[in-house]
Formats: C-alpha cells, structure tokens, sequence
C-alpha cells in the first residue's frame, strides 16, 4: 500500500518535449513509472521517448486514461496548463516549476474548490512510491520501499530524510515534496491524513521550514487525528528575520514563523522532533518500527 | 521586489487612491524648487529608502524655511540611514521626496496582504496607525480589522463599508473609504502586489481620508508580465552580494558568522546552517546554488562566500540527485584553483556518485576536507574556524 500514486497510475507529461520534461521523463521511464504520454501544443501526433504526444491534455487523457500529469513548463505558463489539467479531470497534478507568481496558485487553489483534482507543489521535488511509481525530479536510487511516510517543504532536505530512513532499513510507503511556495496546492494536513489512513505507513517523518504556519496547523491535526509516530524537522533556526531564504515561502514575517515556535508546536501536539537533521534516522530507529 | 514611497504613491494616483503632491528630488536645490512650487510656509521631506522606520530615525522632517531643506538634504544626500529595519550599516540615499504637508487628525493602518492559510487576500485594517502593526497584532489582536477577499467575486463594497464602520469613520468618510477599498483591492489584484501598506492612513482635519504613507512589494515572480513595474527596482538598495548572487541564480543571504556555507537546495541550506551553530559554530551566510551545480556556479558562489572576510572555512554540502557528486568534485577543484581559495574547504557528499566525489577531492592535493556525514563536516568546519583563530 502506499498513498496517491502506486504501478497502476498512468502518468503523462505536459512540456514533454523541453529539456526538464524530457530529462525525467526518461528517469521515470526507467525507474518504472507507468508514463503514458505527454503534452506539447503543435506536436500532437508525433512520438517523444517512444510515447505519443498529444496536443491536448483532454485529448492525451482520451487516448491513455491517465490520471495522473508531471508539469515541467515554465513558471508563467503554468497556470493555464495546470487549469488545463484539472478542466481535463486530472485527478493528481504534480507541478515541479519554481517561480509561479502567487497570485497565479491563489486562483489556482479556488478555482480547484469543488474539482476532484489534487495538486501536490509547485516548487518541489514530486511525489514517489518507492519501487512502484516515481513522478518528480527526486533521485530515485536513495529510496527503499518501506513503512516510513515522508512529507516536506523541501527538495534537497527531502533526499536526506528518505536516505537516512533507506539507511536503517525502514524504507518508505511514500515521499511527497509539498514544496516551498507559500501557497502549495497540498498542505500537510492533506498529507497527514493521508499517511495516518494508509495501513502501510507505520511512522511519519515531516520537514518542515521557517514561514507561514502550516507547520502549526500540522501540530494542531496531528494532536486531534494522528495515532502513528511523526518524527518532525524545522529547518531555519539560524534564519533572520524579513530574509527570504531561497524558497519563496521560507520567511519570518512580523516575527511569525521563526523555528522555535514550529518546533515548540510539534512537540506539544506529541511529535517527537530532532534540531540536528542528521538524527533523523537514529530517532525512527528508538521507535523500533519492522520493516514489513 | 520593494518600491520607494514616491514610486508607490505614483501607482496610488494611478488608482484613485488619495495622496498628496510631491515631488522626488536629488539635490537640495531641487528639493528646494519643489518646495518653492508648493508655495506655503511648510512641507514635508522624506528620504526615499528600503525600509521604514524613517521617521525615528530622523529620515522624516517637516521644515519651513530653505536652510533647513538643504541642511536635510545636505546631511541625507550620499549618506546611509539606519532604522530599525536596516541592518548596522543602514541603507544608502540618494532620493528624497519633497511633500506638501496634511494636517492630521486621526492616525489609522491599512494594509493588504496575502493569507497563506486561507488562500486568499485579505486587507487589515486598524485605528492604531503610525505603529508598528506587528506590535498591535501580538499584543492587542482584536484591534485589528480583517476582510478577506473571494478570489473568484473579488472585493465587495460593503466589506469596505464594515472596515470604515469599525474603524469609527462616520458620514461621507464611509463612501470615501468603501471606493478606497474597492480601488486598493483592484490595485493589489492588477499588480500583482505581494504587500502593499498604507501606515499611516489618515483622517485629514478636514474630515478626508488621505495615505500619508504608502509602501508596495511586488511579486518578483509576476514581474515578466509587468515589464513597467520591473524597471522600477532600484537596485542600490538591495544587498550588494545579495544581488551579485541573483545575477547566477544563487541564492544568498548575509549573516554575522564565519563559516561559509554553500549548499544545494533551500531547505538543506538552512539545515546545514543549523548544524554548524548546533556544533557551536556560526554560519557566515546562507547560499544555495540551486540544483544544476556547474563549474560556473560553484566559481561564483566562492566568490560572494569569500568577499565577506570574516569568513575563517567554506562547508560546502551536495545532495546529489540528478546531478552526479563526482561531477561537482570536478568542479569544486577547479573552482579552487580558479578562485585561488585560502582558508579550508570542508566538503560533505551524499546522494549520486558522492563515494566518487570524494575521491576526487582527496587526489586533488588541494586544502580541501572530505567529512562522512554531515555533523561529522559541521564539526570540521568548527574545528578550523578554532584553529584559523588560534594560529
């Protein structure tokens, strides 16, 4: 078991045909992913990477029966071919792009109100089964699969976690980059709820970051809905104040958001927090988890 | 990207937003001739930097004659300020603006942000203005006013109507401050405003609603569709290595340690960050070179960690995903040598190719540290900050 995307998910790839989109479709491909197709207006009809492309997000939906669409288009033409995707009853979008004016996901995330659809970034890493269904520009190689539910805000922070958890053999039931931006189209509560459902997810490992408050949010669920253990990270104790700290949504506001009250939060709602990310690992491994 | 008070008062104008007549000078004898232009026995002069905090610090004078408005300006032109919101060494001027003056009765706070938790935008609005607002909101929260704006309808007038109400407004003020609303809203929406802050907005003692201040962030993203606001930016305001990283899509920040740090990806530079000060060290800076790590990058990234010579051990920790360690080994050698780098180099590869990478950098005969693990890099990058210090 595992959450969101499993071998049975059939993935396309909109800007299929630009250097990123073909980059990882070929490292998709060849972890296993089931791509089907992929999206570039005016090359419908041809064939990229032995799959077809469509000109259409409906029309490559039509012929393959994905469900699932990995974005790699530029930041402004994003928000037209993620309405694209969810107008076309794309259940999952994993948009990678970094750089989408904000502005752009808050009409994004209402126009989603009422749809099926569920967006995980952007600005992020994707989401992976690990050995199952890979959709993201995370190395595939670092992961196991396993019993541990990874979420966080952070690509490179993200491989640390998975390898550290590959390394005591615990492996992971899914990774999901929610990403950087300060308005993401998947929260971690979402994710959570989620993990908590998932029988195969026996431990939670969340990475957070300094700005906003989904950190506290998070807190707040996992203190009234999450019965499993959640080992949690904040990166950014050493972050001034007003710096944007290379995610657009990395930033103490007003004195809101600072690390110390994320931490302080988690551990009152119980989750068991580690200030030195690279005790990630040891900590999963008091918690005396089985691998199965 | 941050605009000056006078460029965000030219957008007010352009939406219908009360502001007074001004006039951005750069000497004294135009802050003069402005002054002179408005007629009057006083105006007001302000200096035109990134950060408020202004008034406190001496940047706001209302004057009445023209030896005080060149000793002003003789004093601010070419000099830095330092306000609460600068950092020790302040921020340079080289602008000021020149302002007729407005007779204050009541001092109010308005401003627009974007709620990350809703999704939404939502405008405050409070009659404790010309203070801090983040004071206000910490200590006294039901002081503030909310209207969070429908993305899909937009902003309604009779949630203009509610902030006026509530804001104690009373008679033709309400319609006043309702068509305000309305216009700061579109404003923020049309722009694609990150913040935009009114503090204060005033009640003038004749009864009308006036911005006597005005602040306005765009959203550096949105800004290929703006190419107008983007020729705004003054870049003498912004850190100097902070916008020398920005020209190679570096990330950087400035911070007081001594330990270098570069690093790929935001998240795991900030970790990184943690770890030396958990190890007792202090990072010199935050930088992420982003996930395509180059020669070119690394180079550069040498070079802005290097211009601060506080900088006593560069810790340079690499992820490797896509990117193979061994290929960025190859580059942090020649970058090295390229730089002519001095103090030790503390490297920590994980991920793709990192037993590789490390080869590389110990065949390389450079004064370069492989470390295992993180910690084990963190502690390294201490120890040779003690030892620099020692010797």
């Amino acid at each position: 078991m595992s959450v969101l995307v499993d071998k049975q998910t059939k993935v396309i790839c909109q800007g299929i045909t630009g250097s990123q989109g073909t980059l990882h479709t070929e490292q998709a491909i060849a972890y296993g992913t089931q791509m089907v197709g992929g999206v570039t207006p005016g090359k419908g009809g041809s064939e990229h990477l032995g799959l077809p492309v469509f000109d259409t997000v409906v029309d490559a939906v039509a012929a393959t029966g994905a469900t699932a669409s990995v974005i790699y288009v530029p930041a402004r033409f994003c928000y037209d071919s993620i309405l694209e995707a969810v107008d076309a009853g794309i259940e999952l979008i994993v948009c990678i792009t970094e750089g989408i004016p904000t502005l752009d996901m808050l009409r994004v995330k209402h126009h989603l109100n009422g749809t099926p659809t569920r967006i995980i970034g952007p600005n992020c890493p994707g989401v992976i089964t690990p050995g199952e269904c890979k959709i993201g520009i995370m190395p595939g190689e670092i992961h196991l699969p396993g019993v541990v539910g990874v979420v966080s805000r952070s690509g490179t922070l993200t491989y640390e976690a998975v390898k550290q958890t590959t390394d005591i053999g615990l492996g992971q039931s899914t990774c999901v980059g929610i990403g950087g931006d300060p308005l993401p189209g998947t929260h971690f509560i979402d994710v959570l709820q989620l993990f908590q459902d998932d029988p195969a997810t026996k431990a939670i490992v969340m990475v957070g970051e300094i700005g906003g408050s989904a950190e506290e949010e998070a807190a707040e669920f996992i203190a009234d809905h999450v019965t499993k253990p959640v080992v949690a990270y904040i990166a950014g104790v050493t972050a001034p104040k007003g710096k944007r700290m290379g995610h657009a949504g990395a930033i103490i506001a007003g004195g809101k958001g600072t690390a110390e009250e994320k931490f302080a939060a988690l551990r009152e709602a119980g989750a068991q927090t580690v200030n030195n990310l690279a005790e990630i690992g040891e900590l999963l491994k008091d918690l005396n988890l089985s691998s199965s | 990207m941050n605009l000056h008070e006078y460029q965000s008062k030219e957008l007010f104008a352009k939406y219908g937003l009360p502001v007074s007549t001004g006039r951005v000078v750069r000497s004294s004898d135009e802050a003069v001739a402005a002054a002179a232009e408005f007629g009057g026995d006083q105006c007001v002069i302000k200096v035109q930097v990134h950060a408020g905090g202004r008034g406190k610090a001496g940047g706001v004078k209302l004057v009445s004659s023209e030896e005080e408005i060149r000793a002003f300006a003789d004093h601010w032109l070419g000099n830095r300020i330092h306000t609460v919101q600068t950092a020790e060494d302040g921020q340079p001027v080289s602008l000021l603006y020149v302002e007729e003056i407005t007779d204050i009765d009541t001092e109010l706070y308005l401003g627009v942000v974007i709620d990350r938790s809703t999704a939404r935008v939502v405008v405050m609005a409070s009659a404790e203005g010309g203070v801090e607002i983040e004071k206000v909101a910490a200590e006294t929260p039901e002081k503030i006013f909310r209207a969070s704006i429908d993305s899909g309808l937009g902003p309604q007038e009779y949630q203009g109507r509610e902030l006026a109400f509530r804001l104690g407004m009373a008679g033709p003020q309400i319609a006043q401050f309702t068509q305000l609303f309305m216009n700061l809203c579109r404003m923020f929406e049309e722009l694609d405003c990150s913040l935009v802050e009114i503090n204060p907005l005033v009640i003038t003692t004749d009864g009308n609603i006036h911005c006597l201040d005005a602040k306005v962030n765009i959203d550096s993203n949105a800004l290929f569709r703006h190419p107008k606001l983007a020729a705004l930016n003054d870049p003498s305001q912004d850190d100097e290595r902070e916008a020398q990283a920005a020209e190679f899509d570096l990330n950087y920040v400035a911070l007081d340690g001594n330990i270098g740090c570069m690093v790929n990806g935001a998240g795991l530079a900030m970790g990184t960050m943690d770890l030396v000060k958990l190890r007792g060290g202090m990072p010199a800076n935050f930088l992420d070179v982003g996930g395509g790590v180059t020669v070119e990058s690394v180079s550069q990234a040498f070079k802005i960690i290097l211009a601060d010579p506080e900088v006593k051990a560069v810790l340079i920790n690499i992820f490797g995903g896509i990117v193979s360690c061994a290929d960025i080994a190859d580059g942090i050698v020649r970058a090295v040598q390229e730089v002519g780098v001095e103090v030790p180099v503390i490297v920590r590869f994980d991920g793709n190719s990192a037993e590789e990478g490390s080869r590389i950098l110990a065949e390389s005969g450079l004064n370069i540290i492989a470390a295992a693990t993180l910690p084990e890099a963190a502690e390294k990058a201490v120890a040779a900050t003690k030892v620099m210090a020692a010797a």
